[in-house]
């Protein structure tokens, strides 16, 4: 669009800011503050294994993406690759770290036929096929390194050689201390994000007050996060006031792993999402109810990933079955 | 229906009908099974084997059986056939024979094998029949090969149980098991459409290259038979 064009048109008049490069932009923009505390937290590792995950993901967008450079320039691809990274251990060799990157974009967008075809969040797509081909260097988590120079695990492994781990270096998430050895992490190192786990799954805080942002600037549906929040706590509070020795309470599940990024930024992705607001609703409790399905009685520590690769799987029908009365008519579809 | 000659009767199976990658036939076996190329090999001889006796036997004996129960006579051939290649590997090969496991009796219900007794050995004489059978059975055996190698050197790191990449190879566990049987299906499948998408600029091509000798012949007043038949009947 440039300003030497006129048109002339009756009223009314919309000044028409938002495209898909401003949105995709902007929540690039927004994932600034997430970014930054991911590498005051672990380090020169963050940075390496973010650019390493983002470039994964514009390689095949600029080899494949077709019409020029076109799918680059609108950002979405390094969204992926920068919130696919977000969900890595900080000690992940970088050549898993772009190719999780490469196979997001490859077979979770591209396939299907680039922006807006994709069914599946291709960030999340990029993680699954990680954890299911590399299980255990993707639950590898090191301790608090002496110093933040430090790297936080065998990042420069050669390609297809697999990372040496000293036993020393690993620790457990939170989670994981909660599922396999019953003990509790203080609330307000969860919420500070002073804990271990992946680079963006630690401060919750902070990921809550970037997607207040974004939804302020209505570049992300409220009612998602909301909904997932909501039924995390709601289940969660049920559940712990049933037996509080066997299930921690909403402030744990809610700041816990990676519910924060996942419910701010994964969830809201607006091609795998549902269009209709009862959708929202209905989506958003599914992934808060499966979440915690996952979490509690799951042989994982962790369910937020596929609690929305599943959700997402489902987004056509919900669109489907939400669909909103037209205006004027009685019933769904234009009867009358 | 257009009479075939022998060779198309072979080379059919192999490439332009080929089993697994064109008529999506035996999936089962094709995906649960071709973790390692030892395996896949093994499989796809052993379908092979199933294939080739049950044609040669149908063929044989269609005059005898009954329209009305010539399924059921096709898969009683069938069975014994796959019961003898299930005693041998048994024999022969005990560890293949466990890691195969109940998918060599599943051999029976193959709809490729009962689709080729079907469309082609019950009609026509031994000799194509088994020359049918040979060429589907070494199409799909080809096809579970390929999928077995790539998912063996991604997923072990190594080739028919040699290793490639040294001791220190981290492999991609998810190619050993079923998903990866999925995702190189499915690379392979796009890789062939792609292919055969870009299959008519190419005979353009040769086309205009052959332009000179064809017009060549169009003088010397030689019938010609027109533009070569598009080779591939399309899989539905």
């Amino acid at each position: 669009m440039t300003a030497s064009t006129r048109i002339v048109s009756a009223s009314p008049h919309i000044k028409q800011g938002d495209s898909t490069p401003t949105i995709m932009w902007s929540v690039v923009a927004s994932l600034v503050p997430v970014v930054a505390s991911a590498i005051y937290f672990f380090g020169p590792s963050a940075i390496l294994v973010l650019a390493a995950s983002t470039a994964g993901a514009l390689a095949p967008e600029s080899l494949l993406g077709g019409r020029g450079a076109r799918s680059l320039r609108d950002g979405s691809a390094a969204i992926t690759g920068i919130l696919l990274g977000l969900t890595l251990p900080p000690g992940i060799p970088l050549w898993m770290a772009f190719l999780g990157g490469a196979f997001g974009i490859g077979f979770g967008k591209l396939v299907f036929g680039g922006l807006g075809q994709n069914v599946f969040n291709p960030a999340l797509l990029g993680r699954a096929f990680l954890q299911a081909a590399f299980p255990v260097a993707i639950t590898t988590w090191p301790i608090r390194a002496e110093s933040w120079w430090n790297l936080r695990g065998d990042n420069f492994a050669l390609p297809l050689m697999s990372p040496s781990v000293p036993e020393a270096m690993t620790g457990a998430t939170p989670l994981g201390l909660m599922k396999f050895e019953q003990m509790t992490t203080p609330s307000w190192d969860l919420m500070l994000g002073t804990t271990g786990g992946s680079l963006g799954e630690t401060s919750g805080l902070i990921i809550l007050i970037c997607g207040l942002y974004l939804a302020a600037r209505r570049h992300l549906d409220w009612r998602i996060p909301a909904s997932i929040l909501g039924s995390v706590a709601l289940f969660s509070t049920l559940l712990h006031g049933l037996d509080a020795a066997r299930y921690p309470g909403p402030v744990f599940m809610l700041f816990s792993g990676g519910l924060m990024l996942g419910a701010v930024y994964m969830a809201t992705d607006m091609v795998t999402s549902p269009v209709t607001h009862r959708g929202c609703w209905i989506f958003g409790a599914g992934i808060g109810f499966l979440v915690l399905v996952i979490r509690l009685w799951g042989g994982l520590s962790e369910g937020v990933m596929y609690a929305i690769l599943l959700m997402n799987a489902l987004v056509p029908f919900i669109n489907r079955a939400t669909q909103p009365r037209i205006f004027g008519t009685l019933g769904v579809g234009g009867e009358s | 229906m257009r009479e075939t000659t022998q060779q198309e009767d072979f080379l059919r199976g192999i490439w332009r009908e080929n089993p697994v990658l064109i008529q999506m036939l035996g999936l089962c076996p094709a995906l649960a099974v071709t973790n390692n190329v030892e395996n896949s090999l093994a499989m796809g001889l052993a379908t092979l084997f199933v294939l080739c006796g049950s044609s040669l036997l149908v063929s044989l004996c269609q005059r005898f059986i009954p329209g009305e129960i010539r399924i059921s006579a096709y898969i009683l051939i069938i069975a014994t056939f796959v019961t003898v290649a299930d005693l041998s590997l048994q024999a022969l090969v005990p560890d293949i024979h466990k890691a195969l496991g109940a998918f060599i009796a599943l051999i029976v219900v193959n709809c490729m094998i009962l689709g080729r007794q079907e469309a082609f050995a019950s009609k026509r004489p031994v000799g194509r029949a088994l020359l049918d059978a040979l060429g589907t059975g070494a199409g799909f055996s080809i096809a579970l090969v390929m999928l077995g190698a790539v998912r063996e050197v991604l997923g072990s790191g190594s080739f028919l149980g040699v290793s490639l990449f040294g001791p220190s190879y981290e492999p991609w566990i998810v190619m050993i098991l079923p998903p990866g049987g999925f995702l190189t299906l499915g690379v392979l499948l796009l890789g062939l459409a792609w292919w055969q998408e870009r299959r008519p600029d190419r005979i353009e091509a040769s086309q205009r290259r052959q332009a000179g000798s064809q017009e060549a012949i169009a003088v010397a007043g030689i019938a010609t038979s027109g533009r070569p038949t598009p080779t591939r009947g399309e899989a539905g």
